[in-house]
């Protein structure tokens, strides 16, 4: 657990300085040591045997369908902006998700929040909150695939 | 390599400029952060991509702010959408349907 | 590289104002702050530029250190407003 949150912190200070002098790295060693003594009981990053298979897939399935969703949704937010009449049918709608990790709902409510027309306003349990721009659906189901499906089986073979 | 990096970065300048826009025009503040929050963060990606395309040596430090802002901008709108409507705030007249109401009022009930 | 210059700095230069009419304008706080939260972020990528302007990676620490603060502002003005009602 210490260990891995120093790991963390020890990465962020060599991208940070961009050099492998001696010296920046000692004081980076002792830094990330205080850091991570001190903070160890705020951070939760789980590492295990699976975790480059996780990185691996982080990177070349979540990342991809993200940036994809996100170019879509900026041409939403354009072609609403642009219009004169400025298209709108706004809603707040409550989705139920399936994932039970902190992390995972972070990162699952983040993802709801960059894709078209969608911004997570509250987590309550398995409860999301969402603001919706153009609400096309009521029933559950429809909801859920419309809103919540694509992410939530990636990010489940991620984190949990 | 440099033609793309500028590319990019007009790209990211057009994506602040809509995020302006659609901050200006949008009627209620629910709207106003959709539409700030998503073209913002994409400008932000592509703008800074693009400065680590022209000059390689700054790449390692624009991707780690592109991190930062990717794990931070989504949480700070949507605590403010939340706080907006905690606080009160009315949505637009042309919405549609409200399923956080009872939950907001729940809260408010919890608090006092 | 100048014309370039011209053009982003140009569009970057609209939509700060435009969300600045915004948080000029806005009815309530929650619209100011998230004008002012907009206008954070396109801060951040503007020292970004400046950076390759005038050729000096320290205006990306900058950058990174504005980003952050700037989310921690966000949030505890936001908190502050949420509990003043």
């Amino acid at each position: 657990m210490f260990f891995s949150v120093f790991i963390v912190t020890f990465f962020t200070w060599l991208i940070l300085t961009n050099s492998l002098e001696p010296s920046e790295v000692v004081i980076g060693l002792i830094v990330s040591i205080v850091v991570s003594t001190t903070f160890t009981r705020y951070y939760s990053i789980k590492f295990d045997w699976k975790l480059p298979v996780r990185i691996l897939r982080f990177v070349f399935i979540y990342l991809p369908v993200f940036i994809w969703e996100m170019i879509k949704a900026n041409l939403d937010v354009a072609v609403r902006v642009l219009n004169p009449s400025l298209p709108l049918n706004p809603g707040f709608v409550k989705v139920k998700t399936s994932l039970k990790g902190k992390n995972s709902k972070l990162a699952l409510a983040n993802s709801i929040t960059l894709t078209p027309g969608t911004l997570t306003l509250d987590v309550k349990d398995e409860e999301l909150y969402i603001h919706w721009v153009d609400v096309k659906a009521t029933s559950e189901e429809q909801k859920q695939k419309h809103i919540t499906t694509k992410f939530e089986k990636i990010l489940k073979k991620i984190f949990e | 390599m440099s033609i793309i990096g500028y590319l990019l970065i007009i790209i990211g300048a057009f994506f602040y400029f809509l995020g302006g826009l659609g901050m200006f025009r949008m009627p209620d503040v629910y709207n106003r952060l959709q539409a700030g929050t998503k073209a913002t963060t994409l400008g932000s990606f592509s703008t800074l991509l693009g400065v680590g395309l022209v000059n390689p040596a700054f790449l390692g430090k624009a991707l780690l702010i592109i991190a930062f802002i990717a794990l931070t901008n989504p949480v700070g709108s949507s605590v403010l959408a939340r706080a907006a409507y905690l606080k009160g705030v009315k949505p637009t007249s042309k919405t549609v349907v409200d399923e956080y109401a009872d939950e907001a009022t729940k809260k408010a009930g919890e608090e006092q | 590289m100048s014309i370039l210059s011209y053009l982003f700095f140009g569009l970057i230069g609209l939509g700060v104002i435009l969300a600045f009419l915004r948080m000029i304008l806005g009815p309530t706080s929650a619209d100011r702050l998230a004008a002012l939260d907009m206008l954070n972020i396109i801060l951040t990528g503007t020292i970004a530029i400046l950076a390759l302007t005038f050729n000096n990676g320290l205006y990306l620490d900058i950058a990174l250190v504005y980003g952050l603060l700037s989310f921690v502002e966000t949030i505890v003005i936001a908190r502050y407003l949420e509990a003043k009602k």
